[in-house]
């Protein structure tokens, strides 16, 4: 199991390798840490950063694995699943129309502890949004999002 | 909403809780762009490594052709079928020379509805030109050649590294690799402006191949380069050789576009890419080259060299002759016919420039037999070799190694080392490491690191590198703590939605302000999800074809693992054994979901995985599997090798041609091909049993059906691009 983990570790973190010498630049992290079915917060990640970042802003798989291994064993940061998200759009959805507006959402996206940004909504809506309505269909759109993810 | 004090307890509850909700739907979402951008990311590295691979095969085919050339006796056939790579030297050789630049007796028809030139041109006339390009015209053959023949007599003017100046009214724009693609040229005139004296444009080079605009681009750059010789520039990139053109399209694209003068706009070409200049440096500050520089790149070197003897830069320039280095006769030569030119002229005027036209091209068309010096020099070089030629074979040369001159190893030196500042030039890309190691992915020229660039800038008092060379995802990249810039200016270049374009502009302070583009119309339309899963989708399709074509290979490399012969590899060892086949360097456990879905217990069923790839192969039933597979594998260098030995550039090639091919391609691979097997496949496509054999309906016919990738042989090319005008053209009286 343990190599298992060992081995995945390894193949998400060679994707970024460009050099192959093992290292890998501090703005990948985000993608390495998610690939791998762990998806901290922004917040979250900077932690994990912190922890293994080399002065020199790039990280090294050495000090990587051993805390990326602890994140698996943990089941830290397990992925949201697709009924519990579904169920999120329709506490949002408080008159149950089965859509919701699309100022609504980007209002809600703006909110939290770590809202998004302005680029972030724009690419969300880009998506989420229909051609010809302002309206997110939400079970429409996670179903979307849900295959993509898959393939 | 944070706010409840005026709420009511319930209303606060239900304002938590859609809070908690939004982040909820805000961490998902921040999860699915990171696994999409990790998809973008492999998807990259997947063009990348087909692509870079695809070049090492190129460099590796011509240096074997060259390698056979220079140790096979000059009688064997072997010899005669190669030398036909090396066709450039003919241009010089004989009278077909003057013949090449002779526009006057084509005539153009009255109904040619296209642009005319008269030259020296004016602002109208190109203007004209360019619109007319962009709605698909055609510029007939007659102009393109006066065009031509123009530009040359202007390149030769041209230093190898141009030095201008930026001023407060004038900011120069610099625009990376173009690859024929005509939308991305004309994206960057709508959003920039036309090149002017108040509008100054550096080409950073590879303004042709693979896209299916090359010709068009290359004639407008041309004519704004004779309308504004100050203020357009233009820097020879590593696709401006005729050797590559072979590979990449560009000497298809010209024969198809041009099927009655084509052959001679190519030989023209050839010999106007070698007189680009090399490099171009801005207020003394900012050096702009196509591919890079390694730790022996001195500026004050190449400024001296002769870059027109490169006509081809993936071949070093045969050694001279001591004697005739003092005859300043180099003018259309690459060196590699110049001891046999040399020795056939007997008395010359120095060549200046702009005498040209005064000098009698017959001149320099006396046909001779090969001197006895470089015969001797042939035949010491075959000794030395361990080529495997038989002593008999070797007393058909004639003469007797007396006249050989004593070329001293510093001579050749010298020469290599020239021959090197120019690849390493075009060839370079920059690394992250220190140091500067040969670069063994694309086969040419090496890597740099930040401490060469540290170096070199200092050595040169620059500041900035400005290159080119290498597709970057944003259009540009910086590297080397922001000392070097690399700039691609073919938007989509792998597939719709891979890349942006981008083009930088500099100003008296010299900071890069770059605009960034995207051509296709069609990427407007999609959505990053969706370009993402498109570019993905036929990334893997190239590379199910490329893993379907190692099949027997891979087979192999299997079985040695699936010791039991169960038939069943673990994901572990199935992406070991995948890597040892294919060298690509990807990460084959992540693509394997991609590239297989069945799965026996985490086990990859690997004979079942080849169904799995889905890709129909051709029904030949009949023709040796092995003999399909090479076909499949090395389509390109085949297709290659065809357009070497098909002379006339008719397309078609003799029954005797097709096999010396092949026997050329097993002598290469270090394959043996039966004589049958090599029949079988000559007779499955020469259906009309003419004995001739159409080489694009043979490459047709073995192709994997599977959508035509780029990566694979270049774009489907010219489709509805090439005009009636070709018709027309076929009309014309031959020279």
């Amino acid at each position: 199991m343990r190599s298992a983990d060992h081995r995945r570790i390894n193949d998400a973190f060679q994707v970024f390798d460009h050099d192959l010498n093992n290292t890998v630049d501090v703005r990948e992290m985000g993608a390495i840490v998610r690939s791998l079915g762990c998806f901290p917060t922004e917040a979250e990640l900077l932690d994990i950063i912190d922890e293994v970042e080399e002065p020199t802003g790039f990280i090294c798989f050495e000090r990587f694995l051993p805390t990326m291994s602890k994140i698996l064993m943990e089941h830290k940061f397990s992925p949201i699943p697709e009924d519990m998200l579904l169920m999120a759009f329709e506490v949002l959805d408080q008159q149950k129309k089965g859509y919701l507006e699309s100022d609504e959402l980007t209002n809600y996206m703006r909110h939290g502890d770590e809202p998004f940004s302005q680029q972030e909504i724009e690419e969300m809506m880009s998506s989420a949004v229909g051609p010809d309505s302002n309206a997110v269909h939400y079970k429409d759109f996670v179903n979307k999002m849900v295959l993509d993810g898959q393939t | 909403m944070g706010c409840g004090v005026s709420k009511s307890n319930q209303f606060h509850k239900q304002d938590t809780k859609a809070i908690k909700a939004a982040v909820l739907i805000q961490h998902w979402y921040r999860q699915y762009v990171a696994r999409m951008e990790m998809k973008r990311r492999y998807t990259w590295n997947i063009f990348q490594s087909l692509e870079y691979s695809g070049e090492q095969a190129q460099i590796k085919l011509y240096n074997f052709l060259g390698y056979l050339m220079d140790n096979f006796t000059p009688s064997s056939n072997e010899r005669n079928l190669i030398s036909h790579f090396f066709r450039e030297n003919e241009v010089c050789r004989d009278s077909e020379w003057e013949r090449f630049f002779c526009y006057k007796n084509i005539e153009v028809p009255e109904i040619y509805s296209g642009p005319h030139l008269t030259f020296p041109l004016t602002v109208e006339q190109v203007t004209g030109l360019v619109d007319a390009l962009r709605n698909k015209r055609q510029l007939h053959s007659r102009y393109v050649l006066q065009l031509l023949l123009e530009t040359w007599k202007m390149l030769r003017m041209l230093p190898n590294i141009s030095r201008i100046s930026t001023c407060q009214s004038k900011e120069i724009t610099v625009c990376g690799d173009l690859h024929g693609q005509l939308e991305d040229l004309l994206l960057i005139f709508y959003k920039n402006g036309m090149p002017s004296l108040e509008r100054p444009y550096v080409f950073n080079g590879d303004f042709v191949d693979r896209g299916r605009d090359s010709i068009e681009i290359l004639l407008i750059l041309f004519s704004f380069l004779l309308l504004y010789p100050n203020d357009v520039h233009l820097n020879r990139g590593n696709h401006e050789d005729h050797i590559v053109n072979l590979r990449y399209g560009f000497t298809k694209e010209v024969l198809t576009k041009y099927k009655m003068h084509g052959k001679r706009i190519l030989k023209l070409l050839q010999k106007l890419f070698s007189w680009l200049p090399l490099a171009t440096v801005i207020d003394q500050k900012v050096l702009v080259l196509h591919g890079g520089i390694s730790d022996t790149t001195d500026l004050c070197v190449l400024a001296r060299v002769d870059r027109h003897k490169y006509v081809s830069a993936l071949r070093p320039p045969k050694k001279r002759h001591p004697s005739a280095t003092s005859l300043s006769l180099d003018s259309e030569d690459d060196g590699w016919t110049s001891s046999r030119r040399r020795a056939s002229v007997t008395s010359h005027r120095p060549l200046t420039r702009g005498t040209f036209q005064n000098l009698s091209l017959q001149d320099f068309s006396d046909r001779v037999k090969l001197p006895a010096d470089e015969q001797a020099e042939a035949r010491r070089r075959l000794l030395s070799s361990a080529c495997g030629q038989s002593q008999k074979e070797l007393g058909g040369v004639a003469g007797p190694a007396a006249g050989a001159p004593q070329d001293s190893a510093e001579d050749s030196d010298s020469a290599e080392a020239e021959w090197k500042q120019i690849l390493d030039l075009l060839w370079s890309d920059p690394m992250t490491q220190d140091g500067c190691v040969p670069n063994e992915v694309r086969g040419g020229g090496c890597y740099w690191g930040p401490d060469v660039t540290e170096d070199f800038l200092s050595r040169h008092h620059l500041l900035l590198i400005i290159r080119s060379h290498e597709c970057k995802q944003e259009g540009y990249e910086f590297c080397h703590n922001r000392k070097v810039l690399t700039l691609f200016s073919a938007s989509n270049y792998y597939d719709v939605g891979s890349n942006r374009g981008a083009y930088v502009k500099l100003g008296p302070d010299l900071v890069p302000y770059l605009i960034q583009y995207q051509a296709s119309s069609m990427t407007r339309q999609l959505t990053v999800r969706q370009s993402v899963g498109r570019t993905e989708h036929s990334a893997l399709r190239v590379l199910r074809k490329q893993l379907f074509s190692h099949k027997s290979d891979l087979t192999c490399a299997f079985q040695e693992l699936d010791k039991e012969n169960t038939g069943l590899l673990s994901l572990n060892d199935w992406a070991t054994a995948v890597e040892s086949v294919m060298h690509l360097g990807l990460p084959w456990r992540t693509l394997r979901h991609q590239l297989a879905t069945k799965d026996c217990d985490g086990k990859v069923n690997y004979l079942h995985w080849f169904t799995e790839l889905a890709i129909k192969e051709p029904n030949m039933d009949h023709i040796e599997q092995g003999l399909l597979e090479t076909l499949y594998r090395h389509r390109s260098t085949l297709e290659t090798i065809f357009r070497i030995v098909d002379t006339d550039n008719s397309g078609l090639i003799t029954m005797e041609d097709f096999r010396q091919t092949w026997k050329l391609l097993s002598v290469y691979l270090k394959m043996e091909f039966t004589e049958e097997a090599i029949s079988d496949l000559a007779v499955a496509i020469d259906s009309n049993r003419d004995g001739s054999i159409d080489i694009h309906e043979f490459m047709e016919a073995f192709r994997l059906t599977d959508k035509q990738s780029r990566l694979e042989c270049g774009r489907s090319m010219f489709m509805g691009t090439a005009t009636d005008l070709t018709r027309l053209e076929t009309e014309d009286p031959d020279v």
